[in-house]
């Protein structure tokens, strides 16, 4: 299992059977097919990109065309148990309103980011001096999608600032869970807040 | 040679004295005959029709051939066996509008108690009465529900007025390329077409049936249509600045290629549409405003259907906001939605030819909407 599919499952266990899921960002469906098997929940998912809509769509999964930064606002308060927002949070323009409304949105939200100071990024950075380039964070600066650069730290400051409540965290690199120093040894964080 | 799938249009009438249907203005129209046709079987427990709705100059003719026709029906790219519409697994209906000349009744009927063709006394219909004309028919089939309800243009108006009029009946609902109200720029198109119409003076108030008809008229208000129906881009491949006749300069016969094509196009309207259908249909479109000045989600309310949303993104006659604003209200409302903006060149014809990616998400969404 790749460090994708394991963020997945994560996702999967996090979530409560029979929900109601919103995923931001979906892409070609993956997590909220595997979702839908596994947890039989009720699934909708957001995508920017052509293609995985009818990816999405070949899945049987409802999926609307638009981009995240102004889609939630279409949205009533509370309307899903869960939003998601997988490897996409990193992306967006306006992480923190997002964030916002998808707290507004969801009962729960899960957020699942590359963390940036995972120790070969590190290494990376001071020995090479060049900006890192690992599973988790696999492009080059000319490439990358990546608009926002956070650590699990970074993330968990955030959280605390913001009197958000993190009910339970996960943290992974590519082998599965790891449990000492998430910080400088995962390369995946998943939260899950309300 | 593959052998022909030959279809024929057939023809159910209800609404004579005193039934007749009662229509939105508060007249009432009767008898009323209604042109269909159906294409694949009706299984035992009735659960896989899908109603297809037209758009301002289609008709019943969707699918297959008629006999000794070398066109196939409006929608053929996506109605027949194995095809997003799946004959071998939907039963599928197609009926012409009220309002119409291709069968159902309409302006160029004869009205029964003069025995004269209606003309200008036909009463003015709306897209809501098209869809209560298309409810008698649906319920003369013997089907309760319908599986699903798709359409184009003014064929999705039809479809966002099925989802609200009649939620109990519909599972799962199709609006393309289309909108719940007209802008001023649709209406001030589809006003410079009925002045074209009403400037011939062949017209003559709408009374010309058995003398000569305002084809002139017609043809320029065809003409203006597709322009609308077309993008730029889509012109500019298919013209160019082309010339017909490079001999022939600065006249006022048709020079440039693009010229040619909406004059062949308005003469060739003109042999198979009546001019008075054009006013009627044009103002059925023009008046259909599903909110009633209402916020969208609170006509929603009560909607059952899952709902697919197509739009074009070179549709610049029905712009994509449009859409949106259908999708928005959906998910205020919690409606099962899925949208997608198919990335197109050829303007709001797109949703005729576009077929491939339509198709896609058409079998995908019909599947799911099946087997929920």
């Amino acid at each position: 299992m790749n460090l994708e599919q394991l963020g997945y499952e994560a996702i999967a266990n996090l979530v409560k059977e029979g929900s109601s899921v919103l995923d931001l960002g979906c892409g070609n469906g993956d997590l909220l097919n595997l979702l839908v098997q596994k947890k039989n929940v009720r699934a909708q998912g957001v995508e920017i990109d052509e293609k995985c809509i009818y990816d999405c769509v070949a899945k049987g999964l409802s999926v609307c065309h638009g981009d995240i930064d102004t889609g939630l606002a279409e949205y009533g308060d509370k309307a899903f148990d869960y939003v998601i927002l997988n490897q996409t949070f990193q992306q967006i323009k306006r992480p923190d309103y997002v964030l916002k409304e998808a707290l507004r949105v969801g009962q729960k939200v899960v957020v699942g980011f590359p963390n940036f100071v995972f120790l070969k990024a590190r290494l990376q950075l001071f020995f090479w001096g060049r900006v890192p380039v690992t599973p988790s964070l696999p492009y080059e600066w000319y490439n990358t999608p990546n608009l926002h650069f956070l650590s699990i730290a970074d993330f968990s400051d955030y959280c605390r600032k913001n009197s958000i409540r993190v009910e339970h965290t996960l943290f992974l690199n590519g082998k599965g869970t790891v449990h000492f120093l998430p910080n400088l040894l995962a390369q995946v964080g998943i939260f899950l807040i309300s | 040679m593959m052998n022909k799938n030959i279809v024929e249009t057939q023809f159910f009438t209800f609404g004579s004295r005193p039934h007749e249907l009662k229509l939105e203005c508060g007249d009432k129209l009767g008898p009323v005959t209604i042109a269909y046709e159906t294409y694949g079987k009706l299984n035992e427990d009735r659960t896989n029709a899908i109603l297809i709705c037209h758009a301002l100059s289609g008709d019943a003719h969707a699918a297959g051939f008629h006999k000794g026709d070398e066109k196939p029906g409006w929608w053929d790219e996506m109605i027949g066996p194995g095809k997003a519409f799946d004959t071998d697994k939907y039963f599928i209906i197609c009926s012409n509008i009220i309002g119409g000349c291709k069968g159902s009744t309409g302006p160029s009927s004869i009205d029964t108690r003069t025995g004269k063709p209606y003309g200008l006394a036909f009463p003015l219909v709306t897209i809501k009465d098209m869809v209560n004309a298309e409810k008698h028919l649906i319920d003369h089939l013997g089907i309760k529900k319908l599986l699903s309800i798709a359409g184009g243009s003014m064929g999705g108006m039809q479809v966002l007025e099925w989802m609200v009029s009649y939620p109990e009946m519909v599972r799962s609902a199709i609006p393309i390329a289309t909108t719940v109200k007209h802008s001023p720029q649709q209406i001030a198109f589809n006003e410079v077409g009925r002045q074209a119409v009403m400037a011939d003076p062949n017209w003559n108030d709408g009374d010309y049936y058995g003398k000569h008809h305002p084809s002139r008229g017609l043809a320029v208000a065809r003409m203006i249509g597709h322009i609308t129906y077309m993008s730029e881009t889509s012109m500019m491949e298919k013209f160019g600045r082309r010339m017909k006749d490079k001999e022939k300069q600065f006249t006022f016969d048709t020079e440039f290629e693009v010229e040619g094509y909406l004059r062949y196009r308005g003469d060739s309207f003109v042999k198979r549409f009546d001019a008075n259908s054009y006013l009627y249909i044009t103002r059925a479109i023009d008046h259909f405003d599903l909110t009633e000045g209402k916020p969208l989600q609170n006509i929603f309310k009560g909607v059952k259907a899952k709902v697919l949303v197509i739009a074009f993104t070179s549709d610049w006659l029905y712009p994509q906001h449009q859409s949106r604003e259908i999708v928005k209200a959906c998910k205020l409302c919690g409606i099962d939605v899925t949208h997608c903006e198919i990335q197109s060149d050829y303007g709001h014809d797109a949703f005729l030819v576009e077929s491939k990616q339509e198709a896609h998400l058409i079998s995908h969404f019909l599947k799911k909407a099946q087997k929920d």
